[in-house]
């Protein structure tokens, strides 16, 4: 098959639980990338090494070990810098997880008392394709502030509806909130169109890369600034690295003038019994001991990424997502959701199978090895535009096969047989 | 010894499940009810809707409209095939009965004197993410009898 990576199969040696055997000698097929990616072994052995060798906390020590923790931890800023193509390494925020990013955004705005203070009469525009990631921030927000919360419908085909953008950012919007790409539908959104629009109305923007940053390039100093978001989120376990790190990249310049989010060690600089003063980013908005270990290997993960070219793994997954829908398609009583065209999508693809729940459909899956996701995949106002309350979703990533598709494909027959639909 | 995989799947999907998924007792919204409850499972987005009716300490009726898998689907089907003309202690007995099953962790032998097609679902204690699709209903049921004593007693 044309479009894979260049030899697929040592790649896959880089993942030690590609090799896992499952309950009954099933091996292991894990298409749940989109809920999670598998770790290759520079990631662990990275993170390993780390704690028994370099282990201290950062900033604080005043010693060797002190020192070499700071610089991994650093060195790791640096090359997350270098994988979003940031214009600045200290635009680059270490968070929990790309919620956390999302809501320190939410929140910093909810305290701004400048241009950026959000109140009665303000908008805030997301869309119906979002994560509850990037719906719920926004709604606690314009609650709590007085503001409008508005958003862009879909299209039946599972695009942003785009028709009425001039209505919907306007002189009244202070950001506009949109993932780059959808984590149910796999649409790829139009990120300068919807930005340019933003920035002719001076709305903030800010994009949940979640689903974007694991396989697709993104270089953001290359983008022209009219285009270019202002805030984006993701998070280091959806890019082979470890849970428990996330990155929020913001404009220096608006960085500095949003209030910090949560005040603790390391993000000051200096504090009074009275009051306090800021550290300069990145560390204003990194408050206590940040999670070390899993943004040293955060680095080592997107280094691996780099190595292998975000092109090439874009590449990789365009095959094989044409490949999937293909084989989908001959599933009798499948219907997918999202665009049909794997140049408008990422990987993931949801779908219903008609007269079989998703539960069971997963659960027969598992059954054979095959590792899918089934639910609402944390995006309820989606599953609710198409009319239904969850989906069965596969998702490739670097490391899937089309052997793997196959033996998806074969089990959802199974499944329609088991169930006594043929 | 160990169950396969596809045994372990077979024990889950029961025909005596399957029967209740397609074709569910006492389903649909009846009245008159004395309370009705909603509820939902945060993880996978199963809902359902329940009505109970109780007359003179007895389950008169139960009443539901439900979303989800076959597992809470067949498990709402029979829960409301039991519980329905029994009094209110005995259909709490059977209540906390399918709890300890489903809390087994496939280790607890069914009763089927008390749970009849109830049994069929030894085989999901043995998935814990499935518990709670079994569950739901129960659990609906429970919240919407208190209400409807609440609502009879206040």
């Amino acid at each position: 098959m044309e479009g894979l990576l260049p030899e697929l199969d040592v790649v896959r040696k880089d993942f030690p639980i590609l090799e896992r055997v499952l309950a009954g000698g099933m091996p292991l097929v894990y298409l749940d990338s989109a809920n999670t990616s598998q770790k290759p072994q520079v990631v662990i052995d990275t993170m390993v090494d780390h704690l028994e060798r370099h282990n201290a906390n950062i900033s604080r020590a005043m010693h060797q070990l002190g020192a070499e923790s700071t610089e991994a931890f650093e060195g790791a800023r640096d090359k997350v810098a270098r994988f979003i193509g940031a214009p600045s390494r200290d635009e680059v925020i270490f968070t929990k997880n790309a919620s956390e990013a999302l809501n320190l955004v939410a929140n910093s705005l909810a305290w701004a008392t400048d241009e950026h203070a959000v109140g009665p009469g303000d908008e805030i525009v997301i869309t119906e394709m979002e994560h509850h990631s990037n719906i719920v921030p926004w709604q606690l927000l314009t609650q709590r502030k007085g503001a409008t919360l508005r958003w862009f419908g879909l299209t039946d085909d599972g695009h942003l509806d785009l028709s009425n953008i001039d209505e919907l950012i306007t002189e009244r919007t202070k950001v506009v909130a949109f993932t780059w790409v959808s984590n149910m539908l796999g649409t790829i959104n139009p990120v300068a169109e919807i930005t340019r629009r933003a920035h002719e109305v001076g709305a903030i923007v800010v994009v949940d890369a979640s689903q974007a940053a694991p396989q697709m390039p993104i270089d953001l100093a290359a983008m022209p600034a009219a285009d270019r978001p202002d805030l984006i989120a993701f998070t280091g376990h959806k890019v082979v690295g470890p849970t428990g790190v996330g990155v929020l990249w913001g404009r220096g310049d608006l960085l500095g003038q949003l209030p910090p989010f949560l005040g603790g060690g390391e993000m000051i600089e200096t504090v009074r019994m009275e009051s306090s003063t800021y550290a300069p980013i990145p560390h204003r908005f990194e408050a206590g001991t940040p999670p070390i270990i899993e943004a040293v290997g955060l680095g080592a993960a997107v280094d691996y990424l780099g190595e292998l070219g975000l092109d090439a793994i874009r590449t990789h997954e365009h095959a094989i997502t044409s490949y999937a829908l293909d084989g989908l398609a001959t599933v009798p009583g499948l219907r997918v959701m999202g665009p049909l065209d794997p140049a408008e999508r990422g990987s993931a693809i949801s779908f219903e199978l008609e007269g079989v729940h998703p539960h069971d459909i997963a659960q027969v899956l598992d059954a054979r090895g095959v590792a899918v996701r089934a639910g609402h995949h944390c995006a309820k106002p989606a599953h609710a535009r198409y009319g239904v309350q969850s989906s069965t979703r596969m998702s490739a990533y670097l490391y899937t096969t089309p052997a793997e598709v196959d033996a998806m494909v074969e089990a959802l027959e199974y499944t329609r047989s088991y169930f006594k639909l043929s | 010894m160990t169950n396969t995989p596809q045994q372990d799947l077979d024990g889950l999907y029961q025909d005596i499940i399957l029967d209740h998924y397609k074709n569910p007792l006492h389903a649909g919204l009846r009245e008159p009810f004395g309370a009705e409850v909603h509820h939902v499972n945060p993880t996978c987005g199963d809902e359902i809707t329940m009505r109970v009716r109780l007359e003179d300490g007895v389950v008169a009726d139960v009443s539901y409209d439900a979303l989800g898998c076959s597992i809470s689907q067949a498990s709402c089907s029979v829960m409301a095939d039991l519980v329905i003309g029994k009094t209110v202690d005995e259909a709490m007995a059977i209540h906390e009965n399918f709890l300890t099953l489903m809390q087994g962790k496939g280790q607890v032998v069914p009763d089927e004197d008390v749970l009849e097609d109830g049994i069929a679902f030894a085989g999901v204690a043995k998935f814990p993410a499935r518990v709670k699709c079994a569950l739901l209903s129960w659990m609906a049921w429970k919240d919407a009898t208190a209400q409807t004593q609440e609502a009879t007693n206040g």
